[in-house]
């Protein structure tokens, strides 16, 4: 593996004297476009918002003295008389990861200036997203019919539904709003609109989309699993 | 600027993480099949997780690619979550033993 190529002879120090460099000297701090840097910085607020839903999801599942739903058994499906525990979730894991592999491909071939598969792979990574989200319908609909609601359900701590609807409905909102956006980015590639400017909007889309992808990792292992 | 700087990994390594995590994830679906429980449960998972996390931090976000300016800037805040995180499990704790108390649950 490479290391980076720095984009001026103002940004090889390495290390901390490198980091106390960057900051210090009469230059910008961060060696990257403002556009991406800003997105890091939405990113790192988008990640206090979702931990702190999880971690207040915590708060009321530990401090709850009605029993705990069986997570594993409610989103279960049946497929061919055979019963399997959690494979919604699992399907739209795989769905999302696969989503971001697409995605990681995308920015890459953007890079190296290959246009048309960028644009096929962004599609391909908006296609699986909003499939996702079409999944995310059809287990709302699943669970509000079996009576979940956010101020109970019938099998047992009330605090179940309102936390599964916010997160789970938070994070469907940015899949949705990524799809709005990868859909909206890929279409400016396919027109050319980035020749002259250069493809880091298409690293800076992509940024987005591995986090929703990053914050699925937590629910599916705090809420789903746990 | 050039915008086009360290971007040329080969194609591979997106493919060989992707199976990774396809893998990971698979790993962490057997935990609930097999309905492993206890701290063998929590620990498993919560390895899974952080391999999967540190992955699609690191190689897709390209995150180890970066200069030290830009990691310390995006990890030093997340150190109030972890924070947070421990001042809620004693509160959560305090929660339940209260309401136990005063609901005379038993």
């Amino acid at each position: 593996m490479k290391p980076a190529e720095p984009v001026s002879s103002d940004y090889t120090e390495p290390g901390v004297p490198g980091m106390v460099r960057d900051w210090s000297a009469d230059k910008q701090a961060f060696d990257m476009p403002w556009g991406k840097l800003m997105m890091w910085i939405f990113l790192l607020s988008d990640t206090f918002i979702f931990s702190v839903f999880l971690t207040g999801y915590m708060k009321v599942r530990l401090s709850a003295t009605d029993p705990w739903p069986p997570v594993s058994e409610i989103f279960a499906l049946t497929v061919g008389g055979v019963h399997l525990p959690l494979l919604l979730i699992a399907i739209m894991t795989f769905i999302l990861i696969t989503s971001s592999g697409t995605m990681a491909m995308a920015v890459n071939y953007a890079y190296r200036g290959d246009r048309r598969r960028t644009v096929i792979l962004m599609s391909i990574t908006a296609v699986l997203g909003a499939s996702f989200v079409g999944l995310q319908a059809f287990e709302w609909t699943k669970l509000i019919q079996d009576g979940v609601r956010p101020w109970g359900n019938p099998w047992g701590a009330a605090q179940f539904g309102s936390t599964f609807f916010m997160i789970t409905g938070f994070h469907g909102l940015h899949v949705s709003a990524g799809v709005i956006y990868l859909a909206i980015i890929a279409r400016k590639v396919a027109r050319g609109d980035y020749e002259k400017k250069g493809y880091a909007i298409v690293e800076i889309t992509g940024l987005y989309w591995h986090f929703v992808d990053l914050v699925w990792v937590f629910i599916f292992a705090f809420f789903y699993l746990w | 600027m050039s915008d086009t700087a360290g971007e040329l990994h080969p194609i591979g390594i997106y493919l060989k993480i992707w199976l990774l995590l396809f893998v990971l994830s698979a790993f962490s679906y057997m935990v609930d099949y097999f309905e492993l429980q206890g701290y063998l449960r929590w620990t498993l998972i919560l390895i899974f997780m952080t391999l999967k996390a540190g992955l699609i931090v690191s190689i897709f976000m390209h995150f180890q690619w970066e200069r030290l300016a830009l990691k310390y800037t995006l990890l030093l805040p997340t150190l109030a979550i972890m924070v947070l995180i421990a001042l809620m499990l004693i509160e959560g704790d305090y929660t339940f033993a209260t309401r136990h108390a005063y609901f005379d649950l038993g």
